[in-house]
């Protein structure tokens, strides 16, 4: 016979909870949460944004890279309530269309730049950012690789998401 | 893991802040929380309650002036790096913080919160020891300034008592005449260095050595300054032979026992490699400098 672990789920929990009011992916959103919510569990649970993955919970494997107000964050090491105000883009806000790739979404199709397809969020959350904060990105392979650097692939052995990024920025240039 | 449970404040003010510290003992600051966060989740920190500086606009800002750089404790890495006046006022900072994580993680990181961190293999504790730069520091009690060479005590252990918190980082500007340079040993981009070492070297108008200051991460219980190396290079040319003496005096400071990283012996060689190269580039730079 199989023993229930629990057999009374606890409907509410004793946690401090705060409002945080935020705007994800350019939509307004209010919710009362735990403080000691996670960002990136706010946004999987609570949203049901599920394209931000959770990988080591540190800070190490880039799974669950977002953007707060405009700048790449580790939705892991940022507490739900820390982003009451801010701007959250989170992967699902980055094709501009349903049935329309972002370009960096394109070139990692176009390159095979994925195999599980677990780490991809943060990748191109990462480059996409990298395109956005440098009008004259260095595409040398030194630079690509510093950008990459806080995310961690353990299928494709990078090289295919180098040339992603390399494919990217023609496709942004017009140069398809 | 997930957090467990605390209680969290979002202070206006400094004095608020302290004021939240003082009646809480079993309380910890937020900065940027690419420190704090992770041992949260580890549940190694299982505090009562988070006092989130990061509301407080008074810790916003960075000043350049004619003689220091005052970067307030909300200032994120990233932004440090990124500001040109900061690097025109003392290159050193740009190139030790591109050694620190990765942009992701500087994007939330703040300055004061690495130097309140003390990790001895943390990058920015080595930059204020060759620095000399002071943080400033309130409490209960008012504010004081603590000397970078009276900070850090051990891993993950400052001179800051209970209640008192970093508002500011104070780097002095480069004096005139003189190099910089930072170099690590990480296995890979962005991960602590098993060893760095930043140097400053002051020449005068005959290329002599008029002032050196070394300093180490990753090699001891907390960054330290490598005086009896500084000591060998005083007074000379900086000429290949002395600067080899200076690596083998640093390598001497290597206190760190062996670890899962990298044995004492590698480490010894990774400290006397990376001084002869980085008092080499220093010295260029300074002889740029004095030509320019
Ligand atoms: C993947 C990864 C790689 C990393 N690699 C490196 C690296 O190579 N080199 C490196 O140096 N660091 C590295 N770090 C750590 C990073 O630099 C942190 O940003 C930094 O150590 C802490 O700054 P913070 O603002 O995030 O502080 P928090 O995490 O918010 O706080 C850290 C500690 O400092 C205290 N504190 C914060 N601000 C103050 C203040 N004003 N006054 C008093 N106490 C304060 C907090 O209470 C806490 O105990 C890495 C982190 C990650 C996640
Ligand atoms: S889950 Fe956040 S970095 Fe790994
Ligand atoms: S594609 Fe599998 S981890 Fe990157």
């Amino acid at each position: 016979m199989t023993r229930s672990i629990r057999k009374v789920l606890a409907k509410e929990s004793s946690d401090p909870r705060r409002e945080i009011s935020l705007s994800v992916n350019g939509e307004a959103v209010t919710r009362s949460v735990s403080t000691r919510l996670l960002l990136a569990d706010f946004l999987r649970h609570e949203l049901g944004l599920t394209g931000t993955h959770v990988g080591c919970e540190h800070g190490v494997c880039g799974c669950c890279t977002v953007s707060i107000d405009g700048a790449t964050a580790r939705s892991c090491l940022t507490l739900a309530v820390q982003a009451d105000g801010a701007e959250i883009r989170t992967i699902e806000g980055v094709a501009p269309a349903p049935d329309i790739l972002h370009p960096v979404q394109q070139a990692f199709h176009e390159c095979h730049a994925l195999q599980c397809g677990f780490c991809t969020p943060g990748f191109i959350m990462s480059v996409v950012s990298y395109f956005e904060e440098n009008e004259n990105p260095d595409l040398g392979e030194d630079a690509i690789r510093d950008a990459l650097s806080g995310n961690l692939c353990r299928c494709t052995g990078y090289q295919n998401i180098v040339k992603a990024v390399r494919r990217a920025h023609e496709l942004m240039s017009g140069e398809a | 893991m997930k957090p467990p449970l605390f209680d969290y404040v979002t202070p206006e003010s400094v004095e608020e802040a302290v004021a939240a510290r003082a009646a809480e003992e079993d309380s910890v600051l937020l900065a940027g929380g690419q420190s704090l966060l992770a041992t949260l989740n580890f549940r190694i920190a299982n505090p009562a309650l988070l006092i989130d500086i990061s509301r407080i606009a008074a810790l916003k800002g960075i000043d350049v002036g004619a003689g220091e750089i005052i970067i307030r404790a909300m200032v994120r890495q990233r932004e440090v790096e990124l500001s040109d006046a900061v690097h025109g006022a003392n290159p050193l900072l740009r190139e030790v913080l591109q050694k620190v994580a990765h942009t992701v993680v500087r994007n939330r990181g703040t300055i004061a919160g690495s130097i309140a961190h003390a990790d001895a293999a943390a990058e920015l504790p080595a930059m204020l020891l060759a620095t000399e730069g002071v943080v400033d520091v309130q409490g209960p009690g008012g504010t004081r300034v603590i000397e970078a060479s009276d900070l850090f005590k051990f891993h993950l252990t400052t001179s800051l008592a209970g209640d008192e918190m970093i508002t500011a980082v104070r780097i002095p500007n480069l004096a005139p005449n003189t190099g910089w340079s930072f170099k690590e040993f990480a296995r890979r981009r962005g991960d602590y260095a098993l060893a760095g070492i930043c140097a400053l070297v002051t020449l005068d108008d005959n290329g002599r050595c008029t002032k050196a200051r070394l300093s180490a991460c990753g090699i001891a219980s907390t960054a330290v300054r490598l005086e009896s190396a500084e000591a060998e290079l005083a007074g000379s040319t900086l000429d290949e032979n002395t600067i080899a003496r200076a690596a083998k005096a640093a390598r001497d400071c290597v206190t760190a026992a062996d670890d899962s990283q990298a044995s004492t012996a590698y480490r010894r060689h990774l400290v006397d490699t990376l001084t002869q190269r980085t008092v080499a580039v220093a010295r260029d730079r300074a002889l740029e400098r004095r030509a320019a």
